[in-house]
């Protein structure tokens, strides 16, 4: 089997060009899941029985979540890669998609906070699904500070990446476990989410957004390995080119 | 399908859950935006630093290698 | 002596000494758990029924710190003087040595935790049906606590400050063995059957065996030596 393919895609170059032209396309896309997802949602979707129209925080909180558990599996994934492979590449990803996990796992907490207050009456429940999202987060907070502690970023980069690779062993335990530790804890109340039995016209747009913030993420996690590329590229005679070229271009509007 | 309110006022109110939901919707977009577009900024200043290093030198290269 | 075992009982003999040697060192995660454990009393409510709830929760979560605190110590020393990156270029294999220091930081910490434990388990009013469980559970809990802190202590070894960030690191890894931790003393101050808990942190143990030594060798390997 022919693998240049992979290890092409290890070239910061090559991923700098080839996002360059798909850029627009995946915004576009993006913008208009994000849009028609969120319209639907909040305006078409069916009210909930129990819940009025507080449930319909649903249609944020759990692409959220998903993004967020996601994340950190590929964070891991592209250390792991890292570390094997020794691409340079796929540390970068790691270390964007860190801040970007991080970020979704407090939004998923936030919308969780204020579905919470509506349907349980106080912002913080020690539900399972939250208590296992407030720890994703400390392990995010983990791996980016890890991170940022090292003075070498290579030595940085490879604590940060068996960190991230610890952590994804211990995901599993850790959501069984606070399951568990639940359901010892509190007889069941209402569960925020039962989505097997949601009706279509409430799925259909849950769909839509989970579909839409994939999109997002991975146009979040481009345009941040963009800005890390071209930072540690900065020496290099392809990135100077580019400067060069993007000046031309500039000299050329304003004359 | 059908929209659910009676109005646009009616879907602020939400039924007296308004507050929340739209709280949850305008931390999430402005969350989301954040990360957007920051890098975007971010991308532009590089660029930028870039280009005004690269002078630098030719400026330097000019001046016969002398500090400027 | 069997080849595999050679830099285990090197390892543990070793560490065991320079502990014995720095007795007072050894000690002080004891006496933190002890005063920890003193001060909520004073800082919550001295009556017997509230402590007695609380006790599970309590102790666990003292020696998850005690455990943390002494952590930090694991690799820095050998570390510092230069001894570890010896141990690291050595032909022999890494993992034994590593499984002999995390078992001797055991003996030195988690061994005298759980020893210690029935004199808090008195302070905080727990049932003495609870003390033989509560014990059982601090000997296989701490065993993993100790193997998760290697791993951070692995990674940081080679910090300026790397105790807070160790704990930072390693916490969210100990979830799962306070919540069966204390459910162990809970299901038996309730009288169920405590060893279904039990099992599950005996379980976790196992694997911590198997899998933390060979992480924490990647992690030496990977962050020492440049």
């Amino acid at each position: 089997m022919n693998w240049t393919w992979f290890y092409r895609m290890g070239s910061p170059l090559w991923f700098y060009q080839s996002t360059s032209r798909w850029l627009p396309l995946l915004s576009l896309i993006t913008l208009a899941l994000l849009t028609a997802g969120l319209a639907w949602g909040l305006g078409f979707a069916p009210e909930d029985a129990k819940q009025g129209n507080s449930f319909r925080i649903i249609y944020l909180h759990v692409p959220a979540s998903f993004l967020a558990l996601a994340g950190y599996f590929l964070m891991a994934i592209a250390g792991a890669i890292g570390l094997i492979w020794k691409m340079k590449l796929s540390y970068i990803v790691m270390k964007c998609a860190a801040p970007i996990g991080a970020a979704l796992t407090f939004l998923a907490l936030f919308t969780g906070a204020v579905w919470g207050k509506p349907t349980w009456g106080s912002y913080w429940v020690w539900d399972a699904r939250i208590t296992s999202m407030l720890i994703l987060l400390f392990l995010y907070f983990g791996v980016l500070a890890l991170q940022y502690a090292f003075n070498s970023q290579e030595a940085g980069n490879k604590a940060s990446a068996v960190l991230a690779l610890v952590g994804t062993v211990n995901i599993p335990i850790i959501y069984k476990s606070v399951d568990w530790w639940f359901t010892l804890h509190q007889p069941s109340t209402i569960k925020l989410t039962s989505a097997p039995s949601m009706h279509p016209d409430m799925f259909q747009p849950l769909l839509v957004m989970i579909l839409g913030f994939y999109c997002f993420y991975a146009l979040a996690l481009i345009l941040a390995v963009r800005v890390e590329i071209l930072k540690r590229e900065s020496k290099t005679a392809w990135v100077r080119e580019l400067v060069e070229q993007l000046g031309r271009q500039k000299m050329g509007v304003k004359q | 399908m059908n929209f659910q309110f009676q109005d646009l006022g009616e879907m602020l109110l939400m039924g007296g859950h308004g507050v929340y939901v739209w709280a949850a919707v305008l931390v999430s977009l402005a969350t989301l935006a954040w990360l957007v577009v920051s890098p975007i900024l971010q991308h532009k200043q590089a660029l930028r630093q870039i280009g005004l290093n690269l002078t630098r030198e030719e400026l330097r290269k000019q001046n016969g290698n002398k500090d400027i | 002596m069997p080849e595999s075992n050679r830099g285990f009982s090197a390892y543990f003999r070793r560490d065991l000494l320079l502990a014995y040697r720095r007795r007072g060192e050894v000690a002080s995660p004891v006496i933190f758990f002890v005063m920890v454990a003193t001060l909520i009393p004073l800082g919550v409510t001295p009556e017997p029924d509230s402590l007695k709830e609380m006790a599970p929760g309590i102790i666990w979560v003292m020696a998850l710190l005690a455990t943390l605190l002494s952590a930090e110590g694991l690799f820095v020393s050998d570390y510092k003087d230069g001894s570890l990156e010896q141990l690291l270029i050595s032909p022999n294999l890494l993992v034994m040595p590593i499984f002999g220091k995390v078992t001797a930081h055991w003996i030195t910490t988690g061994l005298p935790l759980t020893l210690a434990s029935p004199l808090i388990a008195l302070m905080l009013s727990l049932p003495s049906v609870a003390y033989l469980p509560m014990m059982a559970g601090l000997a296989l809990g701490t065993g993993c606590l100790s193997f998760l802190a290697a791993i951070g202590a692995a990674l940081t070894v080679s910090l300026q400050k790397g105790s807070l960030l160790l704990t930072l690191i390693v916490m969210p890894l100990y979830m799962p063995v306070i919540i069966f931790g204390s459910a162990v003393v809970q299901y038996s101050i309730d009288g169920m059957a405590w060893s279904g808990p039990l099992a599950i942190l005996g379980a976790m143990l196992t694997a911590a065996i198997a899998l933390c030594p060979l992480a924490i060798a990647a992690v030496l390997r990977l962050t020492t030596i440049n």
